[in-house]
């Protein structure tokens, strides 16, 4: 069950990299934050109650709810175009998207470990590095804030896979998330869309030599 | 103590935020100063003795740092007051920068004193921030930016340290170790898989980069530099450099006793070595005065790493040589201040004169120049020349005649620029003469005689605490 989960989670960085609207966007972190729930859900079974709660809380209020409502309102609010604008085309994310994935599974199964859970591992790397690559290649600030995000899913998932021992891991990982959306709140509650007329990387050349 | 000195700054910072009363506001910043210099005293009285359940522990390698801090405490504070009142800011923007400034010093002290490498990684979240609030402070275009890319390429780094720590603990695991504290994770890692290890730093490395601000990771401290407020940036480059320094050494300390120690040793050399030649190529060509020292940090970062990667005097070196320029740079940007109101900017070529301007000041910064610059008569020659004698020792014969040769460029940059602004002639149209008090100096004055005094002849305390602070590494 697990291994479908986190295979749909994958599934979901292919479906960001060839899509063109910024809620397409919204929706599929959100439905990251279900898919992160349910795994939750499976793999923390041995951990206490309270802080089973907490984490699924977090997962389900922060990843899904919260936060993608809060980017929504934001592109609402700023009037921020509804396209991603990449620097390159779909086609193109989609094949190094693919190349990240394929580089992170031979990663992986070049380590020579017998308790590894090694999908973990593959999807929070293919996660990790294709968030690096989304924030290099949209334009608009908010697309980086979205490459963050998946980024900081990647790492969840790697905290999980050592989660059932180690649950200070998975609470370290929740203030990381509490952390981003203070972030997001402090820097976007309307500061940016006013200043920043189009919301966009080219505004951000001021700082130089 | 320590669970009442939280509880005492989070009071402080609460009320700082809510009061707009002047004269309460600096009631309060008092009661501040007096609780940081309390805790760094009875810390130093209780060394090695843990507290808040093994969260935090007083080792010498931190409370060597919460005395730095609490030294700069009282300078920063001071300088920020004058900073505020001459901005002629509204009560609600100061009441905003105090209580940033207070909640900033308490996470950096959290994060000296964390025993656990989960906890640092927290208070270090929490000190990235607080000083955006700061860096944000005038409000403009430019510190928009550099906010933004602040905290963003900060997060950035967070994340990766994150990797770096579930990394480490994979390898624990193996041990079958749950325990993340740093007394007891070395104990752990003599056979394990060295695979981890090496991924664990790094990650571990490239993220806590970005508060040290060495060279993966360095532009955004230099950014961050030039707009934030000056007695802030002096905060930038000292004690929140301090923070990166001291996860570094911790990250560097726990695995120092694994066979990876000389390929850790090479990672740092490169990092160290690369920060003071990227600082060597901007500081020739810049006009920034801010941006000028933001490089010089870099460059002194980079000599620090070098000095930890060297091994053997280059260790003591390495901590001598943080403490030192600690108070050497904060006093290099309390001055900044001065030089920015006397010119009203930050451009080099459009200064000049200031001998005849700001006396005091361009004595301040005569010392200041011959202090950064390692010049006999300064501290950090001592723990400049220590690093160089671990990097001969080490058998590094090129890239020690190498850093020398880049050494000299950026001697020769600093001096070319800090000399035009104190001598050459400049008729600035309009002409109107900002006076200075000369007292506004005084503070720069005792830190850079401190970090003389420190250097030349150091007191038995002091070397006791950076001694047992190196009897961590691997000899």
């Amino acid at each position: 069950m697990i291994n479908v989960l986190l295979i749909t989670f994958l599934i979901t960085l292919f479906f960001i990299a060839i899509a063109n609207r910024l809620m397409t966007y919204i929706k599929v972190l959100a439905f990251q934050g279900v898919i992160l729930f349910t795994v939750v859900f499976i793999q923390l079974n041995d951990i206490n109650t309270v802080n089973l709660i907490l984490i699924l809380m977090e997962t389900i209020f922060f990843k899904s709810l919260a936060v993608p409502l809060f980017l929504a309102y934001i592109i609402k609010h700023n009037k921020i175009t509804r396209e991603a604008e990449p620097y390159l085309p779909n086609f193109i994310s989609l094949i190094i998207v693919t190349m990240i994935c394929v580089v992170s599974i031979l990663l992986v199964n070049s380590i020579k470990d017998n308790e590894l859970d090694k999908i973990f591992f593959v999807v929070a790397l293919s996660a990790l590095f294709t968030g690096l690559y989304f924030i290099i290649s949209r334009r608009k600030i908010i697309t980086h804030v979205m490459g963050y995000l998946i980024i900081e899913n990647g790492i969840f998932v790697l905290s999980l896979a050592l989660g059932s021992e180690m649950t200070m891991l998975v609470n370290i990982g929740i203030m990381l998330d509490i952390f981003v959306s203070v972030l997001v709140l402090g820097i976007f509650t309307n500061r940016i869309g006013d200043t920043f007329e189009a919301m966009s990387v080219d505004n951000l050349s001021n700082l130089k030599d | 103590m320590f669970g009442y000195y939280l509880i005492i700054v989070l009071l402080l910072g609460i009320g700082t935020l809510v009061n707009r009363n002047n004269l309460i506001r600096i009631l309060l910043l008092i009661i501040f100063l007096s609780a940081q210099t309390a805790l760094a005293f009875y810390g130093f009285s209780h060394l090695k003795t843990s507290e808040l359940g093994g969260n935090f522990y007083y080792d010498s390698l931190g409370i060597l740092f919460l005395f730095v801090l609490t030294i700069l405490s009282y300078t920063t504070i001071f300088h920020s007051y004058l900073y505020l009142q001459h901005r002629k800011d509204d009560s609600r923007n100061q009441s905003i920068y105090f209580a940033a400034l207070i909640i900033l010093i308490g996470a950096m002290t959290c994060v000296y004193l964390s025993a656990t490498i989960g906890v640092m990684w927290v208070v270090i979240e929490a000190t990235t921030l607080s000083v955006a609030v700061l860096i944000y402070h005038e409000r403009t275009h430019l510190t928009l930016e550099a906010t933004w890319k602040y905290v963003f390429i900060c997060s950035i780094g967070i994340t990766f340290a994150f990797v770096g720590i579930v990394f480490l603990s994979k390898a624990l695991q193996e041990a079958n170790s749950v325990n993340l504290s740093f007394s007891d994770i070395p104990s752990h890692l003599q056979n394990i898989n060295t695979f981890w290890l090496k991924l664990a730093f790094i990650f571990l490395i490239v993220g806590f980069s970005t508060k040290m601000g060495l060279f993966p990771m360095h532009t955004i401290a230099v950014d961050a530099h030039t707009v934030a407020p000056p007695p802030i940036s002096a905060f930038i480059s000292t004690t929140l450099m301090n923070v990166g320094f001291v996860a570094i050494f911790r990250t560097y300390s726990l695995m120092s006793h694994t066979s990876i120690l000389p390929w850790m040793n090479q990672i740092l050399l490169l990092c160290g070595f690369l920060s003071i030649f990227v600082s060597t190529v901007y500081i020739i060509k810049v006009n920034h005065l801010k941006r000028m020292f933001a490089y010089s940090s870099l460059e002194h970062m980079g000599l620090t790493a070098i000095g930890l990667a060297s091994g053997g005097i280059g260790y003591f070196a390495a901590i001598l040589h943080m403490v030192l320029h600690s108070f050497v740079k904060a006093s290099v940007f309390y001055q900044i201040d001065q030089i920015h109101r006397v010119f009203d900017t930050y451009i080099i070529n459009k200064t000049g004169g200031y001998f005849s301007k700001n006396l005091t000041g361009a004595l301040a910064m005569l010392l200041i120049f011959v202090s950064i610059t390692a010049m006999p008569p300064s501290g950090m020659f001592v723990s400049e020349f220590l690093i160089f004698r671990s990097l001969f020792e080490s058998h590094n014969i090129f890239l020690f005649v190498m850093i020398l040769i880049l050494l000299t460029m950026i001697m020769w940059a600093l001096g070319k620029n800090i000399f035009s602004m104190l001598f050459l002639p400049y008729d600035e149209p309009g002409g109107k003469i900002v006076k200075i008090n000369p007292w506004e100096s005084a503070s720069q004055f005792v830190l850079l005689s401190a970090a003389i005094y420190l250097g030349l002849n150091p007191p038995d305390a002091f070397m006791q605490l950076i001694n047992d602070a190196v009897m961590l590494l691997h000899k």
